[in-house]
């Protein structure tokens, strides 16, 4: 377990991280989610033990990291920037890394054999494309079966079988029971990966939950309503302070600020024929985008507001 | 979709480890630099090139000197030839300074000090591994490039009818010295390196302290280069692969008191150097 308890960082002017406290569970998959410069990155650089807090603490099952007696086989760490010599072979990097802790040799080749770059671990990484830097990474993370895996951003680069892969490894990982932590900004992986949520912006906690509550809880619930008498249920809905929109798609409507049932309930008691009646599934996108809207780093202006049941997924 | 799915190994062949014994130590991390150092051909080419520049300069420097001479074999033997053999050192120990810099600093350009560091979050156990092998590397080098220089020179000089053989007067001290000083210049540039974490900063402030200042205090009132001149790092641990000193009349330190001097500077580079890797964010 991760433990983070009222983490500041400072650096200069910029509090890159502001009164955060937050536990990561083993068994299941935590995603981290927040706006560029929010301080994700920042705050998995303070639980290794890179940076030193300017104010409290975070501790990896209890301990401070500089205190675990072998880190590696206790976590494993994938950082931001590709953290690796350029002129130093795949092998060798992982090599040294091994040696500090008696991890043996041939575990080495396995975790590159189980990343895909056996065919180039003798080769020097500055060659390496993106994505194969960022699978030397995840091999580096993967190199001590570490119960706690923190991971900056791991699909970045990826191909789309990488992605998919990565996404079946963690969850392979957080079955056996270790402890994820993963930072993205893709949230429809996201969506599909993670069980639970921590969500920052410029640095405090936003929300820390699991996922069907974060999107319950952060989007407007939709119903997309198909009726032939659809004068008389916009004014009903009116009446009930419900707001009713027209869609793209012959005649149906959608109904916001409701749920299925009220509506259904609604036009039976005015006799109102249905013909459908769908409450529209919001996606961790739209949810985290109306979190995020006022507290991102680098908000951008709004977009336009309504763009169908299941818009830009 | 799904036969991508299904073709995706996800644990392809990858056994669990036994249970972690508690090992991340001083032996593991001295495992590990062994292994940094010897696995970037940058590195190696540096101390090939610190070989090839140091011996290459000494050979070049005593050949030409030893065929124009026109003193004869009574008045060379008065002269300092033991340290005149291994002149190759004054650019031998730039190249040191490079790779005592590139040790510590390509660790910080390249990003890979936080990897290092979370596998070893106990930096003092990063830092002296590192020191220790790049001191063993440094003394190997610097060895090399003396003892090699000496020998050459020796032959050149022998053509002149001066005999000259690691038991001729001070000569074996000399010449371990001239390797030793070469460590100290690694050691100075490795102390910078981690104080400034800047390739280029330390090696340059590296040879300003060993090359450079030499230059701008000539140009001082000779008063001032009275008292200055024997402080500077050159000077004093040059004196230690040397085998004549003018100590007596106070110009210069004695072999083994000049070395302590330049070594001081080292430590306190090191030192300084230390303090920010044990307490500065990574
Ligand atoms: N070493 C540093 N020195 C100064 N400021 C820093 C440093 N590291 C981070 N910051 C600042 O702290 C804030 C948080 O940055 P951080 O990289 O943690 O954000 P992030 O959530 O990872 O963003 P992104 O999604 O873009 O990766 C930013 O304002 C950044 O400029
Ligand atoms: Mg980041």
């Amino acid at each position: 377990m991760i433990e983070v308890r009222d983490l500041v960082k400072r650096y200069g002017d910029t509090t890159a991280v502001d009164h955060l406290s937050f536990a990561v569970e083993p068994g299941r998959i935590t995603g981290f989610l927040g706006p560029n410069g929010a301080g994700k990155s920042t705050t998995m650089r303070l639980i290794l033990g890179l940076d030193r807090p300017s104010s409290g603490s975070a501790l990896i099952d209890g301990l401070p990291y500089r205190d675990l007696r072998d880190p590696l086989r206790y976590v494993g760490a994938l950082l931001e920037a590709r953290a690796v010599h350029g002129g130093r072979s795949a092998f060798n990097h992982l090599l040294y890394l091994a040696q500090t802790q008696g991890v043996p040799k041939r575990r080495v080749s396995e975790v590159l054999e189980l990343v895909g770059l056996s065919g180039v671990a003798k080769k020097r990484t500055k060659g390496f494309s993106l994505g194969m830097g960022q699978r030397l990474g995840i091999a580096a993370a993967l190199l001590g079966d570490p119960k706690i895996l923190i991971l900056d951003e791991p699909v970045n680069g990826l191909d789309p079988e990488g992605v998919l892969w990565v996404r079946q490894l963690l969850k392979a990982l957080a079955g056996e029971g270790r402890t994820i932590f993963v930072s993205s900004h893709l949230m429809n992986e996201m969506a599909v990966t993670a069980d639970h949520l921590i969500v920052i912006g410029r640095g405090k906690l936003q929300a820390d939950m699991p996922v069907g509550q974060f999107i319950a809880q952060f989007s407007d619930t939709a119903v997309l309503v198909r009726t032939p008498e659809a004068e008389a249920l916009r004014a009903a809905a009116g009446e009930r302070g419900w707001t009713v929109a027209d869609t793209d798609l012959d005649g149906a409507l959608i109904v916001t600020g409701s749920t299925a049932p009220e509506i259904g309930e609604l036009a039976a008691a005015r006799g109102l024929v249905l013909h459908e009646l769908t409450p529209q599934r919001a996606s961790l996108e739209e949810a985290y985008m109306e979190l995020t809207r006022e507290t991102g780093e680098f908000a951008h202006r709004p977009a336009p507001a309504w763009g169908g049941a299941d818009g830009r997924a | 979709m799904s036969t991508v799915t299904d073709k995706v190994p996800v644990f392809a062949g990858l056994a669990p480890l036994p249970e972690a014994k508690g090992r991340a130590g001083f032996g593991g991390a001295l495992r590990s630099e062994w292994t940094k150092i010897r696995s970037v051909k940058s590195t190696l080419w540096t101390l090939a090139a610190a070989i090839v520049i140091g011996v290459g300069i000494s050979a070049l420097g005593n050949w030409g000197q030893s065929s124009h001479t026109t003193e004869t074999a009574v008045e060379l033997a008065h002269k300092d030839l033991v340290q005149r053999t291994m002149f190759g050192i004054i650019l031998g120990q730039l190249v040191m300074v490079v790779f005592g810099a590139l040790a510590v600093t390509a660790e910080y350009s390249t990003g890979m000090i936080r990897t290092s560091l979370s596998a070893q979050p106990r930096r003092l156990n990063v830092f002296f591994a590192k020191l220790v092998i790049v001191t063993l590397v440094a003394f190997v080098v610097g060895e090399i490039i003396s003892f090699a220089s000496f020998f050459i020179g020796a032959h050149f000089w022998a053509t002149k009818g001066v005999t000259l053989t690691l038991s001729t007067h001070g000569a074996l001290q000399a010449v371990i010295g001239g390797g030793l000083y070469l460590v100290g210049a690694a050691l100075l540039a490795f102390g910078i390196g981690a104080a400034l974490r800047h390739t280029a900063g330390a090696i340059t402030l590296g040879v300003a302290l060993l090359f450079v200042i030499n230059i701008i205090t000539n140009f001082m009132p000779t008063s001032w280069q009275n008292d200055i001149d024997k402080w500077l790092p050159y000077n004093a641990g040059s004196q230690v692969w040397a085998t004549q000193h003018v100590a007596d009349v106070g110009t210069s330190f004695s072999a083994w008191s000049g070395f302590g001097v330049y070594m001081g500077y080292a430590v306190i580079a090191l030192i300084l150097g230390l303090w920010v890797f044990e307490r500065r964010d990574a």
